[in-house]
């Protein structure tokens, strides 16, 4: 945080210091810093934004420039190849108008950022995704003080409340082993960016061979690229397709567009699963028709975002997706200044899609 | 208790019978005699009642969690389970028990009950701070009187007897009656129920059986045999003669047990009914001793032509005690279909003909006696052929039925819904059906959890000329999961309202909802009451102008009368 500025612009601080306005607003674009110009995953095309993380329901085509968290860049020009990008190192300041804004790690996948946004002594965070738990494909969330801080409640709901990822891992692994015991396919379907990763990084890659789906390969290639390990992992498409003996003893990781397809016949016998925070609650788990169901989120549980909140030691607190509603009443009963801003960044339907069945192709990703 | 929990929550994790029988005959192959004893009488179904209130369950659990109730409250409709909103909401245990299933349940499940509130308070907050997420579940379940487990019965009775390595069909018979409220489940009745089989055992399970287990009761009825939706044209099934056809009556299934002069009613979930029918159970004075008939109990009035409606018998189940009111207003009668045990002696494996015939001679008996009114045989229809029969299932409603049931001549008595003994086949009316509206929504439970699949349906009025929609019936099952994703989708964005849990919507939706009976309800809006209401399908196709009318509906309850 102690970096340079590249730019200051001193102009009128004194005038600043009685300029009480909101530093971000909601606009019928998306979230608007009217201070720096600049919207922060905008969902129509604007002029500038900053992207907080490359999946689809925050970072769109058709913006004219791009600021987003060097980490997460080669992942993000995968999905919007051709787009004008300008990066900035986690903690590095970067004057825009009058604000200075600076990206710092959410924890949610690789090149996540929470936005930092300063003016005059005032500091706004927009947290974009974000979770606590560690996670070896990305660098760990940073807590930040604030004045008003803007977070997501995906999982806003004091029944949702994870495992230790090493439990979750523990039972994968086991269900594995177990599978591969047997002779059957193990087939675990998750979102393709970010909890593909975390999971073939984190799984006891000795049980057996670990194979993807075609959706999935593309970020392991830009995960590899930004240095983030991953076991050696099988393109099932490079297998011949009527040899099925090779994923007896496999881990194949697949999005989860491809639960109920054609695709799966290739494997023979096969046991399915599927990681997501919604496997919470035995209702979507059975709802989702797999053999098993495993609590793992790149998302905040309950804990985790009360005591982010906390940590910001923000009095202003806007929520932006998720459980909206239940998440302000109850910050509000916490004595804290609470609001929301309506936003299109996975919302209630897209809820009710993950929990219920097929994944839409954006957003979802729980 | 851990090793149950584990059991539970591994039955709940598959959706495989495979593996849920793997993990059924693992859990019984090492468990203790007395706790095998609990967990088989829970997996078959057996409930211990409610110990604590809801309300105070609810009330412990939000407290030591720290959370408002309408927080509370939010959390229950999105997990559509109170046990496991429970679960989820309690912060993380501190602590473990190598307690036993057997010594959970009766030294402090079973305790519970009545207990003050601080000692309430105080106990169950020190019991789930023993247990992990899935023995919290367990316990809060069994506590609540909810506990329903995703296995049939009949997966637990072959993993019994795998462990045994004694026939299931025998394992099955041993069942009978296992969950029956009456009795506890202890290590020596689950040595018998494992025990090697007894030369000759079953061959007359009439009191001699049942003694000899030194069961000490001689009143357990048979287990049920089951019919089988028709779903292809009867044509198929060959001669009509080679069918002994009778109405199929809309009452509720019992078994009628006299031995040893004395009488037992059963209902088909094994629950002894005894006690609701006092005057059926008197028809046991009638009988000669070493004698089961299978039937259906309804609500008949003497001299009557024709049963009074299912929902006149419902009283009898749901008021706790029977006042003479109630008796007078639902007279029940046995309507009997088969004779399981004549003379002491096992009638299963004598063909249906067989034992039509003796159930008719026994008849004949109680015919000549005060209990006359109270036992009546199911007539058999004849009719030609199937055309013939079709149009006489035509009737049905007309006569208070539900259609017919096809069975096969010779066919011997089997085991729930077995087809190696000759098959039954209920071939029932098509349900009445109506176009109704959507208009309200709320969040379904279990599968169905945190979507909006819970609908009320409403129908035009035009009373007064003016047309307005009249809610009649809710109903949340009939839907493929995609089309519940999509209606889902639909009542988020037409929501209008939001009164708690439930939302009104814009109506837009047209369904075709299907119901097996209709009653004139003074309790409801719409003036009318229907039975087992569900969604035939999602009309598409029409407006909600196209939807039926209240004028309509009642239309069904003239007809009947008629």
């Amino acid at each position: 945080m102690d970096q340079p500025e590249r730019q200051l612009n001193i102009g009128s601080d004194k005038q600043d210091e009685h300029d009480t306005r909101d530093l971000v607003v909601a606009r019928p674009e998306g979230l608007y810093c009217p201070a720096g110009d600049f919207y922060i995953d905008p969902w129509r095309p604007v002029e500038r934004a900053v992207i907080t993380h490359a999946h689809s329901d925050h970072a769109r085509f058709g913006h004219r420039h791009y600021l987003a968290a060097r980490a997460g860049a080669n992942v993000l020009l995968s999905r919007l190849p051709g787009i004008t990008l300008q990066t900035l190192a986690y903690g590095e300041r970067l004057a825009i108008g009058a604000t200075i804004v600076s990206l710092h790690p959410a924890g949610h996948v690789l090149g996540s950022s929470q936005v930092r946004i300063e003016r005059a002594g005032r500091v706004w965070v927009a947290s974009g995704d974000y979770k606590l738990d560690p996670d070896p494909t990305c660098d760990p969330f940073e807590p930040l003080r604030c004045d008003a801080f803007i977070t997501e409640s995906t999982f806003g709901l004091p029944i949702y409340r994870w495992d230790a990822p090493q439990v979750v891992f523990d039972g994968i692994d086991s269900w594995w082993r177990h599978n591969a015991a047997e002779g059957r396919a193990s087939v675990l379907f998750c979102y393709s960016f970010g909890k593909a990763q975390r999971v073939m990084a984190s799984v006891d890659a000795a049980i057996g061979p670990i194979f993807c789906h075609g959706a999935v390969e593309p970020l392991n290639r830009a995960y590899r690229e930004a240095g983030v390990r991953l076991p050696p992992v099988g393109l099932v498409g490079e297998i011949p397709a009527k040899d099925k003996a090779a994923f007896r003893q496999a881990l194949i990781v697949a999005p989860p567009s491809a639960q109920g397809s054609a695709w799966l016949r290739r494997f023979g016998d096969y046991s399915d699963a599927f990681a997501s925070g919604w496997m919470r609650l035995r209702g979507a788990r059975r709802r989702r028709g797999v053999d098993r169901g495993f609590v793992l989120s790149d998302h905040a549980d309950w804990p985790s975002l009360q005591s982010a909140i906390h940590a910001t030691g923000a009095a202003r607190v806007i929520v932006t997706h998720g459980s909206v509603e239940p998440m302000v009443r109850w910050l509000r009963e916490q004595g804290l200044e609470a609001g929301a801003f309506e936003t299109q960044y996975g919302d209630d339907t897209v809820e009710a899609d993950a929990a219920g069945g097929v994944e839409p192709a954006a957003a979802s990703h729980a | 208790m851990k090793r149950f929990a584990a059991l539970y929550t591994a039955l709940d994790a598959t959706t495989s019978t495979h593996d849920k029988l793997e993990a059924l005959t693992s859990y019984f192959a090492a468990a203790e005699p007395e706790d095998a004893a609990w967990a088989s009488y829970f997996l078959a179904g057996g409930k211990p009642r409610q110990s604590v209130p809801t309300r105070l369950l609810s009330e412990i659990a939000r407290e030591r969690a720290g959370l408002p109730p309408w927080l509370f409250e939010e959390s229950y409709h999105a997990v559509g389970d109170l046990a496991e909103t429970i679960a989820h909401i309690l912060p993380p245990a501190q602590r473990t028990s190598e307690l036993g299933l057997t010594q959970w349940i009766e030294q402090r499940e079973l305790t519970l009950r009545g207990v003050p509130p601080e000692e309430l308070r105080t106990r169950l907050l020190s019991y789930w701070d023993e247990l992990d997420w899935g023995g919290r579940f367990l316990l809060t379940k069994l506590i609540g009187g909810g506990f329903r487990v995703g296995v049939a019965r009949q997966l637990v009775v072959r993993a019994l007897a795998e462990v045994a390595g004694v026939d299931h069909k025998r394992i099955a018979q041993r069942m009978v009656g296992w969950t029956d409220s009456h009795q506890k489940p202890d290590a020596a009745r689950y040595l018998r129920l494992i025990a090697p089989e007894v030369t000759g055992e079953g061959a007359q399970t009439g009191e001699h059986a049942h003694e000899q287990q030194g069961d000490g009761d001689p009143g357990l009825p048979y287990p049920f045999f089951l019919a089988h939706p028709l779903q292809s044209d009867p044509a198929t099934l060959g001669d009509p003669s080679q069918w002994l056809i009778e109405w199929k009556w809309d009452g509720i299934r019992a078994q009628l047990v006299k031995r040893g002069g004395r009488v037992w009613l059963w209902s088909r979930g094994e629950d002894l009914i005894t006690d609701r029918f006092p005057e059926v159970a008197a028809l046991g004075d009638a009988l000669p001793d070493g004698y089961v008939i299978d039937g259906e109990i309804l609500a008949w009035e003497p001299g009557a032509v024709a049963p009074l409606p299912f929902a006149r018998l419902q009283p009898r189940i749901a008021r706790k005690t029977l006042t003479k009111k109630v008796l007078a207003d639902s007279p029940a009668a046995l309507l009997a279909y088969d004779l399981l045990e004549a003379q002491g002696q096992d009638l299963r494996m004598t063909p249906l003909v067989e034992r039509r015939a003796r159930l008719d001679e026994l008849a004949t008996v109680v015919d000549g006696t005060l209990a006359r009114d109270l036992l009546r045989v199911s007539p058999l229809v004849s009719a030609p052929d199937w055309q013939a029969l079709a149009a006489l299932r035509e009737e049905s409603r007309a006569r208070g039925v539900e259609g017919l049931m096809l069975k096969q001549r010779e066919s011997l008595y089997g085991v729930g819904r077995t087809k190696a003994s000759g098959t039954w086949w209920k071939w029932k009316i098509d349900p009445y059906a109506v176009d109704a509206v959507l208009v309200y929504a709320q969040r379904g439970h279990g599968r169905r959890a945190s979507l909006y699949t819970d609908f009320t349906f409403a129908v035009w009025d035009e009373a007064n000329g003016v047309r307005t929609l009249v809610p009649f019936a809710k109903a949340y099952s009939g839907l493929t999961d995609e089309e519940m994703r999509q209606v889902d989708a639909i009542v988020r964005k037409t929501t209008v309202e939001k009164f708690g849990p439930v939302r009104s919507v814009t109506p837009t939706q047209v369904f075709e909802i299907g119901f097996e009976g209709i009653q004139p309800s003074p309790r409801h809006k719409s003036g009318v009451a229907v039975r087992f209401p569900r969604m035939l399908r999602w009309r598409t196709d029409k407006q909600i102008d196209d939807a039926d009318t209240l004028a309509m509906l009642k239309g069904f309850i003239d007809d009947r009368a008629g």
